[in-house]
């Protein structure tokens, strides 16, 4: 299916959570890319072309041809080169509690992290801390169901819902900073997951890809005040 | 041991349809449980207890939930008769496509139904532009899965045979044969299939629910 010449690019952004998945996906695999990075503030011809529909990083291009959407293109990968360590799980039901949860983070989590530290009012932020955590504590049950005493989600080795799940981990943390200290992931209340963040973030497949919580923050700051009204 | 397939779903819903479809496609039997979304089930809130929704398919007492998930244990599962394409590029096309019509064809139009009036302007300038992509995709083709219904086609059931009802509803044109055409032969094909037909809910009652709910939130168009 794949082969050792093939031309593999990925189009993404050193901060983006969803350009980190298909790059710990192809670490896993030890496929070698070039990595596009682009223009904070602009986005470049080659993204357009290749994602029209979206214009959205990450996309991975293979062969010339654009795979979009995070999730798909982890997939793509696990499929192509299949020769490597397995990302999805083997099995069938296994797959489908994996994908269900990306899906869970993706739609309903994530997006309080990052609102989190941009509400308006202190009622509005502790609304969204509130979810925040209640979307922790359900992660926790389903990593001692899904883990079943290994590492990770994924068992001995990382694998999709680590992939999905641990991606966000650099803006959980600028975000707990932002919040003022606020534990979100806490040893009394989420154990298990914060154990798997330690040995998610030391893997050698995500190390260098996970952004320092100090570069986010920084990376914050700039976002906010890019997103405040100009003034007159 | 006999294999045991369930499905809670509910007669009127598209994704609960998503499921029976892929399941009606592959030769499976299956046993429907109606739910009323009114008044959860206690079986629902046990095999969905994150979301509390249907579909939920249950295969051996093990559940499935959110309908795009399950298509996908559906075809690798039941291997025969796919519903997936079995190249890696294209069947990302297909989850990209399926993903599409749920996030922004699906959800526009579901905006749309329950906007303020001095929003429905540019959401419904936003949706015809999503049809229009996704119109775009089906080009001289039957099916977006080609000569035989794929997995896209049945994500995109909700356009297929729901819309036309919620437009008559509403009384809004958003798909038109004039400006959809190639959308508007996908969809005569669409309900027209020898599997599709059958499991359609019935388009009176249907028709009348939605305009019950439209009336009681005084749509004023």
């Amino acid at each position: 299916m794949a082969a050792n010449n093939d031309d593999v690019k990925l189009i993404g952004a050193w901060p983006s959570p969803y350009v980190m998945r298909p790059r710990i996906a192809l670490n896993l695999k030890s496929v070698e890319y070039e990595f596009l990075q682009e223009q904070f503030g602009s986005k470049s011809e080659l993204l357009l072309k290749s994602n029209p529909v979206h214009k959205k990083i990450p996309v991975l291009l293979h062969n010339g041809k654009p795979i979009c959407e995070s999730s798909i293109i982890v997939e793509y990968i696990d499929e192509v080169w299949s020769s490597g360590p397995s990302i999805l799980p083997a099995d069938a039901h296994d797959r489908a509690l994996a994908r269900f949860w990306a899906a869970y983070l993706d739609e309903k989590w994530f997006p309080n992290v990052r609102a989190a530290p941009r509400a308006a009012t202190e009622e509005a932020k502790s609304a969204a801390v509130s979810q925040l955590k209640e979307g922790l504590a359900l992660l926790e049950g389903a990593y001692g169901e899904i883990s079943r005493g290994k590492d990770f989600f994924g068992g001995e080795r990382i694998g999709f819902l680590d992939i999905a799940f641990g991606s966000m981990l650099g803006w959980l943390r600028a975000v707990q900073v932002m919040l003022g200290g606020v534990k979100l992931l806490d040893e009394e209340k989420t154990p298990g997951l914060v154990k798997w963040a330690d040995k998610f973030s030391a893997d050698p497949a995500v190390k260098d890809v996970l952004p320092e919580t100090e570069k986010l923050l920084e990376f914050a700051k700039i976002l906010m005040a890019k997103a405040k009204p100009a003034a007159s | 041991m006999a294999e045991q397939v369930k499905v809670l779903g509910s007669w009127g819903s598209p994704f609960s349809k998503r499921v029976e479809l892929a399941l009606k496609l592959k030769c499976v039997n299956y046993e429907c449980i109606e739910q009323d979304l009114a008044n959860k089930s206690q079986l629902l809130l046990d095999y969905n207890p994150v979301h509390k929704k249907i579909p939920v398919l249950i295969h051996n007492g093990k559940p499935i939930v959110e309908s795009l998930v399950i298509l996908e244990y559906i075809d690798e599962t039941w291997r025969h008769n796919s519903i997936f394409p079995h190249d890696p590029y294209e069947k990302a096309m297909a989850r990209f496509w399926a993903k599409f019509i749920d996030e922004k064809c699906n959800e526009g139009v579901w905006k749309i139904m329950w906007c303020k009036e001095e929003e429905r302007g540019k959401l419904v300038e936003e949706v015809l532009q999503h049809f229009g992509t996704l119109e775009g995709q089906l080009k001289d083709k039957k099916f977006f899965g080609g000569e035989e219904i794929g997995m896209v086609d049945i994500a995109a059931n909700f356009i297929g045979y729901w819309l036309g009802l919620v437009q008559e509803a509403i009384g809004m044109e958003l798909v038109t044969r004039d400006k959809f055409p190639v959308l508007c032969r996908w969809m005569d094909e669409f309900v027209g299939h020898s599997v599709v037909k059958p499991i359609l809910p019935p388009r009176d009652e249907l028709l009348a629910i939605f305009k019950a709910r439209f009336n009681a939130t005084a749509w004023e168009y």
